[in-house]
């Protein structure tokens, strides 16, 4: 417990990279195989579900500091994080802090909780805040609570994984995925020196496309890009292993059930596939609005009705497994050529020169015809009409990488101009909105930091600004009369109209016009947008 | 129920029978100072009465033409109808409760104060009243501010690593109380210490009163070759991302604040290391030395207001918020709100700036 302490506050402390990944390889080469694998449970964001119930743990804090409820509702308003308020509110204890090592502490204070009735368990937290410093309640706290992101993005921890065990980052993050119950054995399968044993379930890191910044004909020839209409789903990854399909989110979350008629439809694959696509909600070869599509992500069962209001398909980009190999080494236009056999795979009878489709909820993104890229220009305008984003380029040579890199894989969106960014503060509206939150401060990272880039009121529907103005009570930070710092969390895609310079600014950027295109639910505030993507912008459009 | 003997008007807080101002906002005929921040002493009146141990302090921020008289801790003077004495508030050199008495009825402006220890100043000697007018910066109880020993241990645990590290330390701390406390806190014996300007006049006027500062040298005066690298830098907290502080190279940054109990707070700072430490009073500090007054009546300033006033009606007393400076100064409510939105909007950082000096108003408006 103590190095994990020490681990949490050596993350917490700084901004900087090169620090928190320096941090995370020393305690990883100093604990145990078991301590080792919890922190991987928790530091990517996994957590121990029903430990607590919190209003249980609320009550506790009061009862223990004898504040009236009024008090501790401004205290948690004010600091706007449970774990935290309730830590810095408990009595603190003299004799220091307990000194057990991580898996203990889990095993004996927070999964003991789960067999333990309401008066057990109170007795149980009462005892344990009683041998905690303030760090390790607010640990605890955090654990008990669910969620214990303090800063580090799984791909550090992925990096410092590997850098610790010396194998490639790729087979770290490909193992890291899925589901998985921490454990020793765990552990050093997870930095093991054999690379051959992924299990069925296990997803690969997905391949992202870098947004283009400059005149696209720097790009080179185009007939060495595949191009495909970039379409505006769920980024999802379907695998078909020893009899079983899973789909996993490009979230890491397993979103099988969610799906069951692409879950159908994914059984018919043959065993050892794995294909990389998008969600998109789809009726008589149109997609619906992303708006509709939500409504499927929101439900973890699906009922009937909605099943046939919002029918889902799965749109294949890529194929990274075939056969049970790992083909992402091969060619773009290997894979598609593969792709097409898995998915095409019987002759059609209206027409023999077409192959017949394996389901129609399981559909390959089309190839656009385009000699040059003057073409392909007039092609892009037609991406609002057909509901998509834009155009994605993929070099026909280029293998299936992991994250986002530079050069092979680019995608050109409609409105270039549109960023993801982190809600920072938010003000109450005027008028009929003057008891909402609804004004908001958006801001993009710079390292590390989050920098405010724009300020906007509009694009949302009445039910998400409620949503979000839910979310700012429950998550402020501050209070400056009537604005409030806002725990970063939500991402909101935001559109505007120009981009300049601006030295009154912090950010150096100021951008005009700017609105919500909608909440980006799916998206982590770790991949909003940087300050360096919105310079980029700057330099092609800002002049 | 009695009159008040003060009352908030447009200049500022006024004594009706002493025919004063404390505090004052604007230029006033007589005003009396409870201490040298900005936000408490401001210049353009005619006359000023202050602690001794505040003179030198007020001469260097209102200016050489300012009248100025002191007088002593304990020592009542008669000013026309009332009896006023000045009482330590353990909040930074020279700083006081000031006690006025009228016809049998006592009232005691806290200014600000803490109960925490300080070898810089004076501790604080709660005074008995009828109504205790207090500040109440930190008041929630989520602050509670660990013992300074804690806290100086920390902060020469710190500049200990970064001096074996080769980095330089620099701490950022108001110029005015908290540089000097953390001077007689941190260990001389680690490396030399540079000041900030801003620090280094004050730390001679605090010299002059006696206290014992270890050796500083103002930074200005080391040439950039011959900076050591286990060297502690205080400066205050607007010379970071300054120009000023980019002359040490590789830097390891502090900020010693009680704002720092609050993860959200520290890391919004962006800096390597927060350090709870406060010339307030935390929760406690603030509901022990209200209780210490015996007071029946009390008015609520400066800072977090309402849940200290709730609180305290709670406990039966007669408690009321006391309508504060920044908003006698700078307009209502909504163009105090509507300046933070602009902050909020250009400077991410700006806001939780606004650190133990300022005393932004962060509880009005809003809500009720
Ligand atoms: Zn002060
Ligand atoms: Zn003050």
């Amino acid at each position: 417990m103590k190095a994990f302490v020490e681990l949490y506050q050596n993350i917490d402390r700084t901004t900087k990279t090169g620090e928190k990944s320096q941090a995370l390889v020393n305690y990883f080469n100093q604990v145990s195989s078991s301590d080792a694998s919890w922190a991987v449970f928790f530091l990517t964001g996994r957590k121990l579900r029903r430990l607590a119930p919190t209003a249980l743990l609320k009550q506790l804090t009061i009862d223990l500091t004898g504040l009236p409820q009024w008090l501790f509702q401004e205290c948690y308003d004010n600091v706007g994080d449970l774990a935290e308020t309730m830590a810095l509110l408990l009595p603190e204890v003299s004799e220091g802090s307990l000194d057990v090592d991580l898996t203990e502490f889990v095993e004996s204070y927070l999964l003991v909780l789960r067999n333990l009735d309401d008066s057990a368990t109170a007795a149980h937290l009462v005892d344990t805040w009683s041998k905690l410093s303030l760090d390790q309640k607010f640990i605890f706290n955090k654990l008990i609570t669910g969620g214990f992101r303090v800063g580090v993005s799984q791909q550090m921890v992925t990096k410092a994984l590997a850098t610790v065990s010396g194998i490639d980052a790729n087979v770290v993050a490909h193992r890291m995925m899925g589901n998985w119950e921490p454990s020793a054995q765990w552990y050093e399968q997870l930095i093991a020196q054999e690379t051959a044993d992924a299990m069925a379930s296990t997803p690969y890191p997905f391949y992202l496309a870098y947004p283009i910044q400059e005149e696209v004909d720097t790009l080179g020839d185009i007939a060495d890009f595949q191009i495909e209409w970039k379409w505006d789903g769920i980024r999802a990854q379907i695998i078909k292993r020893d009899g079983q399909v899973f789909i996993w989110s490009r979230g890491e979350e397993l979103i099988s059930e969610r799906f069951p008629e692409i879950m159908t439809a994914a059984s018919r694959l043959p065993n050892g596939t794995v294909l990389d696509g998008e969600i998109l909600a789809w009726s008589e070869g149109d997609v619906l609005p992303f708006a509709l599509l939500q409504q499927r992500i929101g439900r973890k069962t699906v009922g009937k009705k909605l099943l046939s209001e919002v029918p889902c398909i799965f749109m294949a980009y890529d194929i990274m497994e075939l056969a049970g190999q790992d083909i992402r080494q091969n060619s773009m236009s290997d894979r598609r050529e593969k792709l097409l056999s898995v998915l095409m795979p019987g002759q059609c009878d209206v027409a023999p020169s077409c192959r017949g489709t394996l389901s129609e909820h399981l559909r390959i993104s089309g190839e656009l015809q385009a000699n040059t890229w003057e073409e392909l220009a007039a092609i892009r305008l037609d991406s609002r009409k057909l509901k998509v984003e834009g155009l994605m380029l993929k070099r026909r040579d280029s293998v299936y990488g992991v994250g986002r890199k530079r050069g092979d894989w680019w995608k050109w969106k409609i409105n270039p101009l549109s960023m993801d960014a982190v809600l920072v503060y938010a003000q109450r509206g005027h008028g009929r909105r003057a008891s909402l939150y609804s004004d908001y401060t958006f801001a993009v990272w710079q390292e590390g930091k989050l920098v405010p880039i724009a300020k906007a009121y509009s694009g949302l529907t009445d039910e998400e600004m409620k949503s979000v103005d839910d979310y700012v009570r429950k998550n402020t930070l501050e209070k400056f009369g009537p604005v409030r710092t806002v725990k970063p969390g939500l991402v909101f895609e935001i559109a505007f109209e120009g981009i300049q310079n601006s030295p009154r600014h912090k950010s150096g950027i100021a951008v005009r016009f700017p609105r919500i295109s909608r909440l980006r639910p799916d998206k982590p505030i770790e991949e909003a947008d940087t300050l360096d993507q919105l310079r980029g912008m700057l330099e092609v459009y800002g002049k | 129920m009695a009159e008040d003997l003060v009352r908030v008007t447009e200049l500022g807080l006024y004594c009706q029978a002493g025919d004063f101002y404390i505090d004052p906002w604007r230029s006033v005929n007589r005003a009396l100072i409870t201490h040298g921040h900005s936000d408490h002493a401001r210049s353009g009146s005619a006359a000023y009465l202050a602690n001794t141990n505040s003179k030198g302090i007020l001469r260097l921020r209102l200016g050489d033409e300012a009248k100025i008289e002191t007088v002593d801790y304990g020592v009542p003077i008669v000013i026309k109808d009332a009896t006023v004495s000045f009482h330590p508030a353990g909040h930074i050199l020279g700083s006081s409760q000031i006690r006025i008495e009228h016809k049998g009825q006592i009232c005691v402006v806290s200014g600000d104060y803490k109960t925490q220890k300080d070898p810089s100043c004076q501790p604080i000697e709660p005074v008995a009243c009828h109504t205790f007018i207090t500040e109440s910066t930190f008041g929630l109880p989520i602050y509670r501010f660990p013992s300074p020993e804690i806290i100086a241990a920390e902060v020469n645990e710190w500049w200990q690593a970064n001096a074996k590290a080769g980095k330089i330390s620099i701490l950022y701390a108001y110029s005015l109380g908290k540089a000097q406390r953390l001077l007689m806190s941190v260990n001389p014996d680690i490396g030399p210490i540079y000041t900030h300007g801003a620090v280094e006049a004050l730390n001679a006027v605090y010299r002059g009163c006696g206290v014992k500062l270890p050796p500083t040298t103002y930074a200005g005066d080391v040439r950039k070759e011959d900076i050591e690298r286990n060297a502690l830098v205080v400066a205050p907290p607007n010379a970071q991302d300054s120009l000023w502080s980019r002359k040490f190279g590789k830097t390891s940054e502090a900020f010693a604040s009680g704002w720092m109990r609050v993860r959200g707070a520290r890391r919004r700072r962006s800096l390597d290391r927060g350090f709870v430490m406060s010339d307030h009073a935390d929760w406690q500090g603030l509901t022990e030395t209200i209780a210490a007054t015996g007071a029946e009546r009390v008015l609520v300033t400066h800072g977090y207001t309402p849940p200290l006033v709730r609180y305290l009606t709670d406990l039966g007393i007669d408690a009321h918020a006391l309508e504060t400076a920044f908003k006698g100064e700078e307009g209502d409510d909504k163009s105090e709100a509507v300046a933070l939105s602009e902050a909020a909007k250009a400077d991410a950082d700006s806001m939780p700036q606004s650190a133990d000096d300022k005393h932004v108003d962060q509880n009005s408006g809003g809500e009720s």
